[in-house]
């Protein structure tokens, strides 16, 4: 018998499963999944926590609802992978050998990294919605906040889900607007980046949506500490801002298992072949989602495209056939923007997003870099989609690279 | 693209600035970069920018926290060396590309 273990049954993990269960011999391959935590939380509903548009039962479900028949899970912490060795050793000492090794363990926050974080304010007036605890402390903040200043600030990159900042200051404009208290709400977005996002085109047409929204943006600033006493936040090169309320995207490191293992980088994640997923350090180690250092964005839609391309990667090895299928980078990510709208960005490596329509080319329905309310749909018709069909592993109508059909150039 | 006269070599650069090819760099070219923008170079930016070439051609992704862990310096100190944008500056010092933040 041989063997695969995955570690981690976030998306990544959970989507590999599915579709090695299907398609390898029951009789020829073992498949042991692993993972510390019983639940699975859906990561994009977060975000409409702290605006009473969900609550906790909304984004969780038993994990073992996804894991199919024929694929043994272990609810355990990993102490460490022994990569030499080909075997992972558990928490208490059992020992997992494998043939081949899927590491799906993410990316996490950890707000201890700054200063003055997770200080006497903190889930007070400073805050994550990065954590279901830190979404619901949020929600209770504001339903009795009459006001003040509302920053958003983000410490470092990369870090999961890069729109989702965005889309917080774009619904709470949103949301205090329709208590009728959005003229005593001050809206900043401090980024360490130059702009409100990376690349030239997307950021034009979000900084324009910004202002529109008399959402201030400060950019190139790059947190150093927290100020608890007189509520501000200091960067390296000592500038200010005052807070009232601090939401915050804490950095983002991967599993300190990682680091023990000695298969990470300076932030824990694990050096990987940006192309084929296999790591760079062993052939029979593959790397999938948010704990890879590939240069894309950390989010479950590049998950669900990158896990196509390994499952045919780790079919190929399998049989001892070279890695010949080559992932792009593909990104998809909805953006709402408040008020029933919402805004879409298809992108991957090499090209930047790009107005057009997505699916289908001059169709759509979905308008890509533009704000409607069919876009908006689109996100909150993906809670179902997430659940039933992508984390089984099913087939989604959309090509796991990107696709220039549909996308218009611009100069 | 344009062309631009550096330390008496006539080299490629961006509409920013920085070198087009990596291999056209010199410690003469650095210097003069960075004068341009008021910096002196001294021997511990100096080894901030090997730091980066190296780990740069290795393939590295490089970030301030990055730079802030190699021993060299610390980020505090790494922004008294290059005022105002640490890694952008120390990157086009370095004749590497501008670095990629990750989307």
């Amino acid at each position: 018998m041989k063997r695969i273990v995955i570690l981690g049954a976030g998306t990544a993990g959970t989507m590999m499963a599915n579709k090695l269960r299907n398609s390898l011999d029951r009789e020829e391959w073992d498949i042991t999944i692993v993972d510390q935590f019983k639940t699975h939380y859906y990561q994009p509903g977060f975000l409409f926590i702290p605006f009473g548009i969900y609550n906790k039962q909304d984004v969780i479900k038993p994990k073992s609802d996804f894991i199919p028949a024929g694929v043994k899970m272990i609810y355990s912490k990993i102490d460490k992978i022994e990569a030499e060795a080909n075997k992972v050793v558990l928490d208490g000492g059992q020992v997992l050998n494998y043939d081949f090794l899927i590491v799906a363990t993410g990316t996490k926050t950890v707000p201890s990294e700054t200063p003055g974080l997770q200080d006497k304010l903190w889930y007070k007036e400073i805050f994550d919605f990065y954590t279901v605890e830190g979404a619901m402390a949020l929600q209770n903040f504001f339903k009795g906040w009459e006001g003040g200043k509302l920053v958003m600030a983000i410490t470092e990159l990369p870090y999961k889900c890069p729109v989702a900042p965005l889309e917080f200051v774009f619904l709470a404009d949103a949301y205090f607007t329709e208590k009728g208290i959005r003229d005593r709400v001050d809206i900043t977005y401090v980024t360490p980046m130059p702009g409100a996002f990376t690349k030239p085109i997307a950021t034009k047409m979000l900084s324009e949506l910004l202002a529109e929204k008399n959402i201030k943006v400060v950019p190139d600033f790059y947190i150093e500490r927290v100020d608890n006493d007189n509520k501000k936040l200091i960067s390296y090169d000592e500038n200010e801002i005052d807070f009232d309320v601090l939401t915050v995207v804490p950095v983002n490191m991967g599993d300190e298992m990682i680091e023990r293992s000695g298969l990470g980088d300076d932030m824990n994640f694990v050096p990987t072949n940006k192309h084929t997923l296999q790591s760079v350090a062993h052939e029979n180690i593959f790397v999938l989602g948010d704990a890879a250092n590939i240069p894309t964005s950390k989010a479950g839609s590049v998950a669900h495209f990158a896990a196509e391309i390994l499952f045919e990667n780790l079919m190929s090895a399998i049989e001892g056939r070279p890695l010949q299928a080559m992932f792009d980078g593909h990104a998809n990510c909805y953006i709402e923007t408040g008020h029933g709208k919402g805004a879409l960005i298809d992108f991957n490596y090499d090209t930047e997003p790009l107005p057009g329509t997505f699916p289908l080319p001059g169709i759509g329905p979905f308008g890509l870099l533009k704000n409607t309310k069919i876009n908006h749909y689109g996100k909150v018709m993906f809670r179902w989609i997430y659940w039933h069909i992508l984390l089984k592993g099913k087939e989604m109508p959309i090509e796991p690279h990107m696709t220039m059909a549909g996308k218009k150039k611009v100069n | 693209m344009a062309e631009k006269n550096l330390a008496g070599k006539t080299v490629e650069v961006t509409e920013e600035g920085y070198l087009v090819n990596t291999g056209d760099w010199s410690k003469e070219i650095a210097a003069e970069m960075a004068k341009e923008d008021g910096i002196e170079l001294t021997d511990k930016h100096y080894e901030v920018l090997d730091y980066l070439r190296k780990e740069q051609a290795a393939g590295a992704t490089l970030t301030i926290r990055k730079v802030g862990k190699s021993g060299i310096t610390d980020i505090k100190g790494l922004y008294q060396l290059f005022p105002g944008g640490p890694l952008k500056l120390s990157s086009k010092y370095a004749g590497i590309p501008k670095p990629a933040s990750c989307v």
